[in-house]
């Protein structure tokens, strides 16, 4: 709890410890969004361009300067102020709940990355579990959001969103489980910290169960897309079918939130990924630097520039595949993902045991 | 609901009831103003109605009230994408009516110029039918090739969309210098860009998925809908107005009629009519070059045949091969400067009708891949 122990030595002793508890909170919290809507406003620019180049055009060019750096703090300025529109027939309590919980549980869930060492809101030693769990409470959002609408395709946006994501939390979670196997822990900072070897290069990924991780983590990251409704599978807001899904009817600063959560939600699935496939904050060389005063803003350098490469694979991915049917998500989830899901498990358990009882590794 | 077990029968209080819903007027899969009425158990469609005449603008009442010539650029409008096509069906028509003829180096024009639509036009078609499926790359790799081509347009007629350029007697002027090097580099270009789309899109295993076997219109059924052009060749039956009743020179250039063969799938489906849709870009690829070797110095226009004409007493029908099939002209003369009946058979209305019997049965988002594959263009189908 280094926020609330920093307070502590801070603040006078009068101060009672529930204040300082909540204070801290509130601080990692600020920090939390701040993070999260630096990462959402540079991701949606990088997605325009990375769209831009692929599509062999340019992108934002104008706004700001420099290839438009400025252009999504515009475009967020104008939803700000834009018209807050609520239809009539809609329900208003869960139209204007829904965008909060969307955002709020994508929100909660960076409580558990570690950034670097010791840089972590809450280290919890669940922590694997903790986002999963938490993450996928953004479905009941997205349900309030298409039910509260009124409009037919928010409802089957909504529909596919709940089928699809709960059909994917399965093969997501049995993913993880190679890694948790391998490092014996559900904690994330934990899993970084022991892909600290070799100087920095001993990621799971490249370690000796590489031949395990490396189809672990394309199961993973099959998974990531679905549950963070990317493309292919994004069929939620699926845009030539459903118009724009769950979030049709939703304007200015409410559409926003929506938007937000998305890119929170990839940048979220990408640092899980980098965390324990890509041995998180550690890069070869970088623990010379430990003890210095650099060595804190390196890590978190490392670590973010990581994930982020993970969510340009993901936008790479979005402008290059037509979009899969909803039947067919279903059959890639339950009859192919989940069944080399446990395959897996079941080779990685025996293989672990193998490498503890007998070479003592 | 009634489950009925060995012993008793209990009565399950569900009630399950099909869902209308509106695709259209205004939605990004119907390529315009059409409004599909779908009726869903779900996902799954159990009934489809088109409602059409949101674009209505009386084009046919129009050519009974102007000059031949007049109602020339009305037809650029009906199919905006292939409009050189559409005032060729025309001018053939009236051609016919006066028993003239376009001189050899007009002809050969108009076939450069109508392949060259048919090229853009099916650029549009299969790039927009990427965007029907979630693909939205191809789209702009194909706008950014219909560019050159609307480059080409532009120079020759000074106009990007709506061309009046093809008219009774012949085209509205020759070729500017150094026009048929621009047509010639861009037959060059178009052979180096083609695989790309087919790699991108065509031979994406999930554009296979979401294609193949979905939307299947057999041969019978194509030919009993009056389904023409792509979608009657996607569903096997080797017709082609081009090569079947030739106009023009057609008769004289060689290539091929493209037929669907369920390369990836069964006969007829939505895969196969946008692979007929591929490859006839090859083929028009191949009558321009041709007509580029063939064609000599000469005439553009007849000079019997003015810009202000009385037509014979007569009636004349003239079917011409457009990109979305079979553009037919019906008008009657009764010998005065003004058609009395001015009819047109649109592709497009004609095949839009067969999809309200592909669509029970599919899935709701390949109700989106089904409308794109028949092509069809809302300025046409409504007039």
């Amino acid at each position: 709890m280094g926020i609330v122990q920093f307070l502590s030595d801070l603040l006078p002793e009068t101060i009672p410890y529930w204040a300082l508890v909540l204070l801290g909170a509130g601080i990692a919290f600020a920090i939390i969004i701040a993070f999260v809507s630096v990462v959402a406003i540079f991701s949606v620019w990088l997605e325009r361009k990375v769209a831009g180049h692929i599509q062999s055009r340019l992108g934002p060019m104008y706004v700001g300067g420099w290839h438009g750096w400025a252009q999504s703090i515009a475009d967020g300025i104008k939803l700000i102020l834009k018209e807050d529109v609520i239809l009539t027939d809609a329900d208003r309590p869960l139209f204007k709940l829904a965008p909060c919980i969307v955002l709020g549980t994508a929100l909660a869930a960076f409580v558990a990355v570690p950034f670097a060492p010791g840089v972590v809101p809450a280290d919890i030693n669940l922590g694997v579990f903790f986002i999963v769990a938490v993450s996928s409470l953004t479905t009941i959002g997205v349900l309030m959001a298409g039910w509260g609408s009124n409009n037919k395709w928010s409802l089957y946006g909504a529909m596919r969103e709940a089928a699809q994501v709960a059909s994917y939390e399965i093969p997501l979670g049995l993913s993880l489980m190679m890694p948790v196997m391998y490092f014996g822990s559900f904690s994330l900072s934990q899993a970084s910290e022991m892909q600290a070897g070799w100087g920095g290069l001993h990621w799971y990924i490249f370690s000796d169960s590489f031949w395990i991780a490396i189809p672990s983590f394309v199961l993973f990251f099959t998974a990531a897309l679905a549950e963070t409704k990317r493309a292919p599978f994004d069929l939620p807001e699926s845009e030539s079918e459903l118009v724009a899904g769950f979030h049709t009817e939703y304007s200015g600063i409410r559409f926003s939130f929506f938007f937000m959560e998305e890119y929170a939600a990839m940048y979220l699935m990408s640092a899980i990924g980098t965390a324990l496939w890509f041995g998180g904050w550690n890069f070869p060389g970088l623990y010379l630097l430990e003890g210095t005063a650099l060595f804190t803003p390196l890590a978190i350098a490392v670590f973010v520039v990581k994930s982020m490469f993970l969510v340009f694979v993901m936008m790479w991915v979005r402008w290059t595949v037509p979009r899969i049917r909803i039947d067919q998500v279903m059959a890639l989830g339950y009859k192919y993902l989940t069944p080399i899901g446990l395959f897996l498990v079941l080779v990685a358990s025996v293989w672990e045991y193998i490498k503890f009882s007998m070479m003592g590794v | 609901m009634q489950v009925t077990g060995s012993e008793r029968i209990v009565e399950l209080d569900v009630r399950t009831q099909d869902v209308d819903i509106n695709m259209g007027p205004q939605h990004p899969a119907t390529h315009g103003v059409l409004r599909v009425l779908l009726r869903a158990d779900g996902e799954i469609l159990t009934g489809a109605q088109s409602h059409l005449g949101y674009l209505h603008r009386c084009a046919e009442k129009i050519g009974e009230n102007v000059d031949w010539v007049q109602y020339l650029p009305y037809t650029d409008r009906y199919d905006y994408l292939s409009a050189m096509n559409n005032n060729l069906g025309y001018s053939l028509a009236v051609e016919k009516l006066l028993g003239q003829d376009a001189p050899e180096r007009a002809q050969y024009l108009r076939i450069i110029l109508v392949e060259l639509n048919r090229i853009a036009s099916h650029l549009v078609a299969v790039g927009t039918y990427g965007l029907d499926v979630g693909a939205f790359t191809p789209f702009f790799y194909a706008l950014r090739e219909r560019e050159m081509l609307l480059e080409i347009f532009e120079r020759i007629c000074g106009a990007r969309l709506t061309y009046t350029f093809i008219r009774p007697g012949g085209v509205m002027n020759d070729a500017p210098e150094g026009w048929f090097d621009q047509v010639a580099a861009f037959t060059e270009v178009f052979d180096q860009k083609w695989p790309d789309y087919w790699n991108l899109l065509v031979e994406n295993k999930i554009f296979i998925e979401r294609t193949a076997n979905v939307g299947v219109l057999s041969e019978e059924d194509a030919i009993a809908w009056g389904a023409t052009g792509p979608m009657l060749r996607g569903s096997g039956v080797d017709w082609d107005i081009r090569r079947d009743q030739p106009y023009l020179l057609y008769g004289d250039l060689d290539f091929d009629v493209i037929v669907g063969k369920g390369y990836r799938g069964s006969v007829g489906d939505c895969f196969d009519r946008n692979y007929v849709r591929m490859f006839e870009m090859v083929q028009s690829n191949r009558i321009v070059r041709q007509c580029l070797d063939r064609i000599r110095e000469g005439e553009v226009q007849n000079e019997e045949v003015g810009m202000s004409f009385a037509c014979p007493p007569g009636r004349s029908y003239v079917g011409i091969e457009n990109p979305r099939g079979e553009l037919g002209h019906w008008l009657v003369s009764d010998g005065g400067k003004i058609a009395q009946r001015c009819r047109v058979r649109a592709p497009s209305f004609v095949n839009l009708a067969v999809v309200e019997h592909m669509l029970p049965g599919c899935m709701l988002a390949d109700a989106a891949a089904i409308i794109g594959s028949v092509d069809i263009v809302i300025g046409e189908t409504d007039r």
